[in-house]
């Protein structure tokens, strides 16, 4: 069985749970799409962690852990994001595990 | 991690790992579930430590062209532990020497230790995985 996600002129293949099989499927209506299935309308605030986690994957082919990703985005863009309370309300399914659907990269290492 | 112990307070045991690296990073799996072992233990927050021996070595290479075997290169993977904590990579002298390689090869800052030296850090270890 293979699960897609349906954007306006072709399907996108996922896993069991949601991700990318092939990561170069991926583009911005890939991460629309996937949000706006779970009834979320992204802002630039969630651009921000998704083109942070696609940049992080660039440089280290890894998707960080959750505990990775805050301290991270801490020292990117301020301590006032780099907490799990903003990273949890912009992605409440978990900030590391959902945005890394939607950013297109592997479900990270050590998530549960 | 079934046999980890929790205290009166419930706050699970930290325990040593050591992940011993033997092979080649390609035409086996080993490197690469090594290295997710490695992340799962940070990200439980256990004590990690690396030794890359014999073969293995060439995992951490600067300069891995993995083009011509169709896989992916996860060497860049490496550069990312410093962010996950885990600071304790070991090389062995002897297998470096016998490659022709000098720590200035590789991807990451090291510490090169003997064969003597690493038993004697790995007796210390509560766990050794080799992979």
């Amino acid at each position: 069985m293979t699960a897609a996600v349906a954007l306006k002129d072709k399907e996108v293949a996922v896993d069991e749970e949601g991700y990318l099989i092939n990561l170069a499927d991926w583009n911005e209506d890939v991460a629309r799409t996937m949000a706006a299935d779970d009834n979320i309308a992204l802002t630039s605030n969630h651009w921000e962690v998704i083109n942070f986690l696609r940049e992080y994957y660039a440089e280290y082919q890894v998707a960080p852990a959750i505990r990775v990703l805050t301290k991270a985005i801490g020292k990117k863009l301020g301590p006032e994001k780099g907490n799990s309370k903003y990273l949890y309300e912009l992605f409440p399914y978990g900030p590391a595990k959902q945005a890394c659907r939607y950013a297109g990269l592997p479900k990270p290492t050590g998530c549960i | 991690m079934s046999d980890t112990e929790a205290d009166e307070g419930g706050n699970r045991k930290v325990k040593r790992f050591m992940i011993v690296n033997r092979k080649a990073p390609y035409g086996t799996i080993y490197a690469l579930e090594a290295l997710e072992v490695v992340l799962i233990g940070a990200a439980f927050d256990q004590d990690m430590t690396l030794v890359f021996a014999d073969d293995g070595v060439y995992q951490l290479k600067k300069g891995q062209q993995t083009k011509g075997i169709g896989q992916k290169n996860f060497s860049p993977s490496y550069r990312a532990l410093g962010d996950y904590d885990i600071e304790k990579l070991y090389v062995e002298r002897e297998s470096l020497q016998a490659r022709g390689l000098a720590p200035e090869d590789l991807l990451v800052p090291v510490r090169v230790l003997g064969s003597a030296e690493l038993s004697v850090l790995m007796d210390e270890q509560d766990v050794v995985l080799s992979f």
